[in-house]
């Protein structure tokens, strides 16, 4: 049975190869999007802040990175920044930031 | 997915030849809105519904369809509608429309009262007819235990008694009763006992009555009788601001739960006491507003309903999600959550209608900002992460409240109260 399931798993990957690199690529993508979409409430949805809060549609990757690594070590003074950039980690730091710099 | 496809098709084939059968009267009437592809059906839009509505349309790419149904003509913002009673803001300030939600978005609104959902058929009911769905999101909000409170139920409440803690024409109420207060008059607020939406917003409360009181009625006293032990939401910022900004004016009273009141002399029961208020807001224990019941979805402690954190869908219902307020859940019922949940709903639906499947791993968040003054404010700000041990959300490390009240967080909470309007209905 376990051969079966592994010569399956196989076939399976092959098969699946060029359409699971295509749909991880937009799994990063949509998992970035959707931790994004956290921001959108205080700055604007997709970062278009309507006021007030920095907009960050259009940030510069290493802008938004560097802000929260700053935010989360306490670098940066914030009133509730800190609270959110400790919630996540550096890689997300990226995927969020490569999704704000996405936005037109 | 395609599996549910067919179901839904098969399902669909077998509607139409029961709805021969004049009968069987769940699908009467006709379609209010003609279908036109794959369809999501939201109830209610308040800061979850109307969420889940704009953001199903943006994500889809404007290919899911999506009919909202709500029954108020505008939207009214909960959140800072406190400060209606201090004097900073009417409610024309918290009042917002429909419109870009159907001009920008494509969202089909339906004005009306839902009077029965069919989880079988796949049917809203309304007055005039149904809704079809393939999904159905309820973000019915929450609705009030009146029957808690002997002497207590909605007509007292519209009239004379107000809870307003739906923000709208009982806001507006209370605010005309304090007015007329004499100074020197007693204000008595209830809070009920946990969970009721919006934990710090009894407390804020007092603190807007209170500047108001100050302003204009300074011989005036607030008296929160608090069915809780304790304050239950940022308790040390709350205890300093009635300490400090109005000295001798605030008097809190814990496990003080009101039981009983006598209306027409404005008199709050407890077990221990029968307070005399010349202006009294009785909050009532809350529940799942009652759309939730129309679906059978009310499945936790017979008051909220219990959902799948990675999609919102209903533990009782496959293909109805529940968002907001109503659901059960260990995080604070709130506007921010409300929106957080129905993004992370949005994504699952679109996912799951589209045959893919939903994020393993959401994430959300949560800051809420009570106004202490006219100008100052004090936040608790989480990041809630999914846990899939627990199945649940777990609030990540980090997570607090302020250090102190602020003028700079007063201001941040004007800006953040246009941005999450924004973010939900433009």
């Amino acid at each position: 049975m376990k051969m079966i399931k592994q010569k399956m798993f196989v076939i399976a990957c092959a098969a699946g190869l060029a359409l699971s690199m295509t749909s991880a690529h937009a799994d990063v993508d949509k998992r970035a999007r959707n931790m994004a979409s956290s921001c959108g409430v205080c700055h604007g949805t997709n970062g278009h802040s309507s006021g007030g809060m920095p907009v960050l549609a259009g940030m510069d990757k290493g802008q938004f990175v560097t802000a929260m690594k700053e935010f989360k070590s306490g670098a940066r003074p914030a009133t509730v920044m800190h609270r959110h950039a400790k919630g996540y980690n550096d890689q997300e730091f990226e995927m969020m930031a490569g999704f704000f710099a996405a936005q037109k | 997915m395609s599996l549910d496809r067919r179901d839904f098709l098969k399902l669909g084939a077998a509607g139409a030849a029961l709805s021969l059968f004049p009968g069987c009267a769940t699908t009467s009437g006709s379609e209010i809105v003609k279908k036109t592809g794959q369809r999501v059906v939201i109830v209610g839009g308040g800061f979850g519904g109307a969420t889940a509505a704009k953001y199903i349309r943006m994500w889809s790419n404007n290919q899911i369809e999506v009919v909202l149904i709500e029954r108020n003509a505008t939207f009214i913002s909960c959140p800072m509608s406190n400060t209606v009673l201090g004097g900073t803001r009417t409610i024309s300030d918290l009042t917002r429309s429909y419109d870009t939600l159907q001009k920008k978005h494509g969202v089909k609104l339906v004005h009306g009262e839902v009077t029965g959902i069919n989880p079988q058929n796949q049917t809203v009911r309304l007055a005039d007819g149904y809704v079809s769905y393939d999904r159905l999101i309820v973000a019915p909000g929450i609705d009030f235990m009146f029957d808690k409170i002997e002497g207590l139920n909605a007509k007292v409440a519209e009239e004379s008694i107000p809870h307003a803690w739906k923000a709208g024409a009982q806001t507006v109420m209370l605010r005309k009763q304090l007015e007329a207060m004499p100074d020197g008059g007693v204000f008595v607020m209830s809070v009920p006992k946990a969970p009721y939406r919006c934990p710090p917003g009894p407390y804020e409360r007092a603190c807007q009555v209170a500047f108001y009181l100050k302003n204009h009625k300074p011989k005036s006293k607030v008296l929160i009788l608090d069915a809780n032990p304790d304050v239950t939401a940022k308790k040390g910022l709350f205890t300093a601001a009635w300490k400090e900004l109005y000295p001798g004016m605030v008097e809190y009273r814990g496990n003080a739960e009101v039981t009983k009141v006598d209306v027409a002399r404005k008199i709050a029961k407890t077990e221990f006491d029968d307070v005399k208020a010349d202006v009294l807001n009785i909050i009532p224990p809350m529940k799942a507003g009652a759309v939730a019941n129309m679906a059978g979805l009310v499945n936790v402690g017979g008051r909220w309903c219990g959902v799948d954190f990675l999609t919102y869908e209903s533990k009782v219902h496959y293909n109805i999600h529940v968002v907001g307020d109503a659901i059960s859940a260990p995080q604070p019922k709130a506007g921010h959550m409300a929106n957080s949940q129905a993004k992370i709903c949005a994504a699952a639906v679109v996912e799951l209608m589209q045959g893919r499947k939903p994020d393993p791993n959401p994430s959300a968040a949560n800051t809420c900002y009570s106004m202490v003054n006219g100008t100052e404010a004090v936040h608790v700000a989480i990041v809630l992460r999914y846990d899939a041990a627990k199945q649940a959300m777990v609030v990540a490390e980090g997570s607090g409240v302020s250090d102190k009240r602020s003028e700079l967080e007063g201001v941040l909470a004007g800006h953040w109260l246009n941005n999450i309007l924004d973010d939900v209905l433009m």
